[in-house]
């Protein structure tokens, strides 16, 4: 409990000094452009697999079970609530964490077993600046940008299953949805809160490779421990935010 | 070996410094002025506290007590702004090089120069193309560091460390894992850069045959103090055990071969294994 307190004081303490430190410069920029690009465009693959099929298998369960009810309309609506409210945001941060956030950190951690780090600090160059603050912001634009990408993604498995498996008419499904779905309740709020967990996920990653110890087995336990904390976190930030947007 | 030229002021001074690290004394007291424009060779058994000279030179250690002067300077006393300034006019050569993999070899030399300097990029290209001629390598400025021999790798990081021209050259173990004709290599580079330039070298190593063709002084470091400080070849004719022990590499004298133990004839007879 008191190791745990203790790790979560070091966090903070730790995103205090990047966020302080922070600097914008034209080489920052340059590189946080990179960051976006190894962080969000390396997960496209597996968030837009994992989002049709989310979309497909919801559609399914969600069509079978309204339909016991006579409300197999009220389906595109289900699909889209829970994608937008919940499972969009969350399922694309746990994704991104097992994907990017374990090769930030294992990055990080063999940059410090490799001395890379101690090199930049020896040119006088400010490792918290050029490593930890462009994954950092990086994954706070990484991530929403993926939600957007799984939700639609999974509104086509949605649409596949519905229109052309079950032989629902497209006009319907679409209707229903954009009847019941508010843009300012429902995708604005889905939408801030990927921006808090895509910010959650990218300071566990960084955090975990930085306090990696300079070993194999070090790296290997960073690894797990940021998909670990940032599943966790991200659950329990959900059920704050969500709490305070209803 | 041709003589430097040299000035009254040392380059650096360890005043009385002890530095205690996971509640073992590693500096215990330690004396040593290092002259300005030399080659200077550290040597010392392993854990004797070599490469935490480095670091207290580069300011990512501070002694526990006394001094690190360089150039005046007293390093332990800076502010980081202040240490962030001073490690702009030191170059440091890590042991295993610490180039950054995911940059192109003239990426990682370009580094320095663009966070530090207002250089245009033609007249980056053009010094980083001008430090990678220096150590042979301008044909591979486009490679990545996997793509290439350990050896070279080091000589990369040495181009990068000489990047903004520092005064003080740090060298950690350069000759670690090398073959003869990589070690040729750098212990040639190694004085050619520093009688060139005018900087001050300090050089880690265990090499005592290198040693003699490269330092213009030796000093010997073991148990926190200053054993030897003099020109390799009179450390080679001196009669104290401890400088004896290491430069003739002898496997038992005041450094012990044997790790610290009871007696083996209580292990191998039986009183040992209980407590085993």
């Amino acid at each position: 409990m008191l190791s745990g307190l203790r790790e979560m004081g070091r966090a903070v303490l730790f995103l205090g000094q990047a966020i302080s430190r922070m600097r914008l410069t034209k080489l920052q920029v340059g590189e946080t452009l990179r960051q976006i690009y190894y962080a969000g465009a390396r997960s496209l693959v597996i968030i837009v697999t994992c989002g049709f099929f989310v979309g497909l298998v919801l559609t399914l369960q969600t069509y079978d079970t309204l339909t016991r009810f006579g409300a197999a309309d009220a389906a595109s609506t289900v699909l889209a609530l829970s994608l937008f409210r919940e499972l969009g945001p969350v399922l694309t941060a746990i994704l991104f964490a097992g994907r990017a956030g374990t090769s930030i950190t294992a990055e990080i951690g063999l940059m410090r077993a490799t001395e890379q780090l101690d090199a930049l600090d020896l040119m006088a160059i400010d490792p918290m600046e050029r490593i930890v603050q462009p994954r950092l912001i990086a994954g706070l634009i990484a991530v929403p940008a993926l939600v957007v990408i799984f939700n639609m993604m999974a509104l086509l498995g949605g649409v596949f299953f519905a229109v052309f498996v079950m032989g629902n008419d497209p006009v319907s499904f679409w209707g229903n949805m954009q009847n019941s779905v508010e843009f300012g309740r429902d995708f604005l709020h889905g939408l801030g809160k990927s921006v808090g967990f895509g910010f959650l996920a990218a300071w566990l990653a960084v955090y975990f490779g930085w306090s990696a110890k300079a070993t194999s087995e070090g790296v290997a336990l960073a690894t797990t421990q940021t998909v670990i904390a940032t599943a966790i976190s991200v659950l329990i930030l959900d059920f704050v935010l969500s709490a305070f947007m209803l | 070996m041709t003589e430097p030229t040299q000035t009254d002021q040392p380059a650096i001074e360890f005043e009385d410094l002890t530095l205690i690290l996971g509640g073992r004394t590693i500096l215990d007291g330690l004396n040593l002025s290092i002259p300005q424009g030399q080659v200077t060779a550290l040597m010392g058994p392993s854990g004797a506290g070599k490469t935490t000279l480095l670091k207290l030179i580069t300011g990512q250690l501070k002694p526990d007590k006394g001094r690190v002067v360089v150039n005046g300077v007293v390093v332990n006393e800076l502010n980081s702004k202040a240490l962030n300034q001073f490690r702009k006019n030191v170059g440091v050569l890590l042991q295993n090089g610490a180039l950054f993999t995911d940059l192109t070899v003239f990426d990682n030399i370009a580094l320095p120069l663009r966070e530090h300097t207002d250089l245009d990029e033609s007249l980056i290209r053009r010094v980083v193309l001008l430090k990678l001629h220096t150590v042979g390598l301008r044909g591979a400025a486009k490679l990545y560091p996997r793509e290439l021999s350990g050896g070279m790798n080091r000589r990369i990081a040495m181009a990068r460390a000489m990047a903004l021209d520092p005064g003080l050259m740090l060298y950690d173990e350069p000759f670690a894992g090398l073959d003869p004709i990589s070690m040729g290599i750098s212990l040639r580079l190694i004085r050619q850069v520093n009688e060139a330039l005018g900087m001050t070298s300090i050089v880690v190593t265990h090499d005592v045959h290198e040693v003699t063709k490269l330092a213009h002084l030796a000093c010997i470091i073991a148990n926190g103090h200053l054993i030897a400080s003099a020109s390799p070849h009179d450390l080679a004719e001196s009669e104290e055990p401890l400088v004896r022990q290491f430069m003739q590499g002898l496997p038992d004298g005041p450094v012990a071969f044997h790790y610290p133990a009871k007696s083996l004839s209580d292990d191998l007879l039986g009183q040992g294994e209980q407590h085993a």
